[in-house]
């Protein structure tokens, strides 16, 4: 529908036609329907391209598909499910290691306790409490190691918890032992007059140091005055020094 | 050279106006725009080659991206619609290609 002379040539070649041709489509000024429709056309492509453009770059989500955000909120939630079950665990264990810290306090406090025990029944903490004293005046050192051995024994049997003799605290490694004199508690010697002192239920030592042919009745035939003082209150300062084991260790228990 | 004055138009209406693109048609409108670029370098390639027509044009146009929407549509009710996406954007791609290689004949001889 166009002449153009260069379109003899076809021909020799394609490629100047073309050319020309290119030229052509720049240069043309010749409009019609068709011409119109087709810049609309190329309007709409560009129109449609900006806006996808846009819409791409600025919102991810809303050019996705429909089964694409199902899966995308499949994972999501699934993701949520594990951390939900990962954060109640790591509360679980959070109240654990605090419950576990509150046992162990527990267990440091029975401890104490069990040290303060110890420590009474061993006679390495000074004492005080309701007791007795027993005042034996034996100027001519006539009472003997077995004799207060069996006021010892007499002691232990009505319960007395902590007992002290002349400043030493009896334990269950102490000795006596007799000397010209006096005695020896222990590895320290003593002299008359002696003092008992003995923390326990008042009544009940009294009465059993008291029985016929008993303790006080040993010490007075041996020919010393003993005088027992019941006491609201007793106090037993002295202490003895514990030595470390060398020997025996605590055997383990079954149970944990 | 009117043509390309309205692309370049439609570009800058596009990015002044700032539509939003309705749901309905967001899964649509990048395959059309793909279709729309392959009728656009094919009509060139046809004009260097030197059996342009205009009726051609506007047809192969018009049913080129009507038939991508259409295809995308179809897809997206059978279950396939991405899938279905990328092969008509991988055909279209490859379309392009061949007649932007066919134009560069033309244009450099090479």
């Amino acid at each position: 529908m166009r002449t153009v002379p260069e379109q003899d040539q076809r021909p020799a070649g394609e490629g100047t036609s073309a050319a020309t041709r290119l030229r052509q489509l720049v240069l043309r000024r010749q409009p019609t329907w068709v011409h119109v429709l087709i810049v609309l056309l190329c309007a709409a492509v560009g129109f449609a391209l900006a806006v996808q453009v846009r819409q791409a770059q600025e919102d991810t989500y809303a050019t996705m598909r429909q089964d694409d955000l199902v899966r995308l909120i499949d994972e999501l939630g699934a993701r949520n499910r594990e951390l939900t079950e990962e954060g109640v665990a790591l509360r679980r264990e959070l109240d654990d290691l605090e419950s576990g810290t509150s046992s162990l306090e527990a267990a440091r406090e029975a401890a104490e306790q069990q040290a303060r025990v110890q420590g009474i029944l061993a006679g390495v903490l000074p004492v005080t409490g309701p007791g007795i004293e027993i005042r034996v005046q034996d100027p001519t050192a006539q009472v003997t190691a077995p004799t207060f051995v069996t006021v010892l024994e007499e002691l232990r049997n009505a319960g007395a918890e902590a007992i002290e003799l002349n400043g030493q605290r009896i334990t269950a490694s102490s000795w006596l032992g007799t000397r010209t004199g006096g005695l020896v508690v222990s590895g320290v010697d003593i002299e008359p007059p002696y003092v008992w002192r003995a923390i326990g239920d008042p009544q009940t030592l009294a009465v059993a140091l008291d029985i016929p042919g008993g303790a006080l009745a040993s010490i007075r035939t041996a020919g010393a005055t003993a005088e027992v003082e019941q006491l609201e209150r007793v106090e037993i300062t002295s202490v003895r020094e514990l030595r470390q084991p060398q020997w025996a260790t605590p055997a383990p228990t079954d149970e944990g | 050279m009117f043509a390309v004055i309205g692309l370049v138009v439609g570009v800058v209406a596009g990015i002044l106006i700032e539509p939003t693109v309705p749901t309905g048609l967001q899964p649509y409108l990048p395959i059309a725009v793909v279709a729309a670029l392959d009728a656009l370098f094919g009509g060139l390639r046809a004009y260097l080659d030197g059996v342009f027509d205009e009726r051609v044009f506007v047809v192969s146009f018009v049913f080129n991206v009507l038939i991508a929407a259409l295809l995308v549509f179809l897809g997206d009710q059978l279950g396939v619609g991405a899938q279905m996406t990328t092969a008509v954007v991988v055909v279209l791609g490859i379309r392009i290609f061949s007649n932007a290689a066919s134009i560069r004949r033309h244009v450099f001889k090479a």
